[in-house]
């Protein structure tokens, strides 16, 4: 891991999720709680015992509840080549402490696991009380962990989603998404496409429908942001059996709906085409992803495109 | 092929990070007009395109592509590197013009996903 306090803004930007949750995670939560302590006046040979009953590396060593120091394997190991594994404890334990605050970031213990040779630290409370123990092993367990929670609440808010339908009783139960999209706003064309393909799949609409509708719609979007007076609408209405997308606007008007509808037909300008669109393939786009295509179009009240996918059709195609 | 296996055989750049590099591409296509994309682009593609702005990331994500390959060196902006970082599109910046990337490609089993374009409705 980079130097947390050296970061530059290049680098910043790779923050993976594992680094940040190094950030938000405190010791407390990635820590082993009430961990098996020594006494004082425990022996190495009952250390020894504990130590590999318990499956664990080392242990604290406690007198009267107040931590005094750390014994690991390799104090274990020095007073067995000793020949001297009936002595107490305190003889071979660690007594230099490094401790770490139960509510320090999980990031502080990376910095002393990277920087010293401990293999675990004792977690302290404001009273400096024993509290608990961490080893790299419970931060990897921790992270972990807490990706895998990410992942249950993303998968949570789907699965909320995707039942929204059977959920909610109604004779008719529908959501609509809106958004208003600007003329030659091309740095954000697509932009509210993109959102509603991500709605429609967070409600569990199949790839492929995400995939029909997203085309469709961001067609749609792209001819509002090149062809409007003044931009306009979409309006996407999701019910159990159908989607039904609309983009309005108020002109100036398709003259001539067929000669729209011939593949490479375009009256797009040059720059727009120089940005690749105007290919004169929206509206055929849309009509090969939907079941339905409506366009009304007038000089005087502008045009609406209605593009309807239907699911139960579309479940039994694909 | 893998990401970094198509970075060396482009003799491009990886501009986005976090890609996950075991990911497998199979097919490609390769276009400039971006509806010319949508309509005939099959999903899980490689999208090779002399096309340099944030509608190649959207309609990317719109159309389930895998990669984008900027053909002829072009350097993208940085709005559209990061709404690339953002959605997770990988882009490649790549010296070779459409052809060299196309042949180069394909010498490497990568196959055409470019799919038929449905005209039945017009004729």
């Amino acid at each position: 891991m980079s130097d947390p306090g050296n970061l530059s803004d290049s680098s910043a930007k790779r923050i993976t999720r594992v680094e940040e949750l190094a950030y938000e995670l405190t010791i407390a939560e990635v820590m082993t709680r009430n961990p098996i302590t020594l006494d004082i006046n425990t022996s190495m040979r009952e250390a020894l015992d504990l130590i590999g009953k318990n499956k664990i590396s080392g242990a604290p060593v406690t007198s009267n509840g107040k931590l005094i120091g750390i014994l690991s394997t390799e104090d274990l190991i020095r007073s067995l080549r000793d020949g001297r594994i009936d002595r107490k404890v305190t003889v071979y334990m660690t007594q230099n402490l490094i401790t770490i605050h139960e509510y320090d970031q999980v990031v502080e213990a990376l910095k002393v696991f990277s920087k010293t040779k401990v293999g675990r630290l004792p977690v302290v409370d404001a009273n400096n009380k024993l509290v608990g123990i961490l080893t790299k092993g419970d931060i990897s367990n921790g992270l972990l962990n807490a990706l895998q929670r990410d992942l249950e609440a993303e998968e949570l808010i789907r699965y909320r989603a995707s039942h929204l339908f059977e959920d909610i009783v109604s004779d008719r139960t529908s959501l609509i998404l809106r958004y208003a999209i600007k003329k030659d706003d091309f740095l954000h064309g697509g932009a509210a496409s993109n959102r509603i393909k991500k709605a429609l799949l967070r409600l569990g609409a199949s790839k492929q429908i995400a995939r029909k509708c997203g085309i469709a719609v961001y067609e749609a979007e792209m001819n509002l942001i090149i062809h409007t007076n003044h931009g306009g609408f979409l309006r996407v209405e999701v019910e159990q059996n159908k989607i039904v997308m609309e983009a309005y606007d108020d002109g100036p008007g398709i003259p001539d709906i067929e000669k729209a509808m011939t593949p490479g037909f375009s009256t797009a300008s040059h720059e727009v085409r120089n940005m690749g669109f105007g290919a004169g393939m929206g509206l055929v786009n849309i009509n090969n992803c939907v079941d339905e295509m409506i366009i009304k179009s007038s000089k005087e009240v502008g045009t609406n495109v209605y593009m309807i996918i239907n699911l139960d059709k579309a479940a039994t195609q694909d | 092929m893998k990401i970094d296996e198509i970075v060396v055989l482009v003799e491009g750049k990886l501009l986005t990070h976090g890609a996950n590099n075991n990911l497998e591409v199979a097919g490609a296509f390769a276009g400039d007009l971006m509806s010319d994309v949508l309509a005939t682009i099959k999903p899980e593609a490689i999208l090779l395109t002399g096309l340099n702005n944030p509608q190649v990331i959207r309609t990317a994500l719109i159309a389930d592509i895998r990669l984008v390959i900027l053909a002829r060196g072009k350097i993208p902006s940085e709005e559209m590197i990061e709404l690339a970082n953002n959605e997770g599109m990988p882009l490649i910046s790549s010296p070779l013009g459409l052809f060299e990337l196309s042949a180069r490609l394909a010498k490497n089993n990568i196959v055409s996903f470019e799919q038929g374009f449905k005209l039945s409705r017009y004729e």
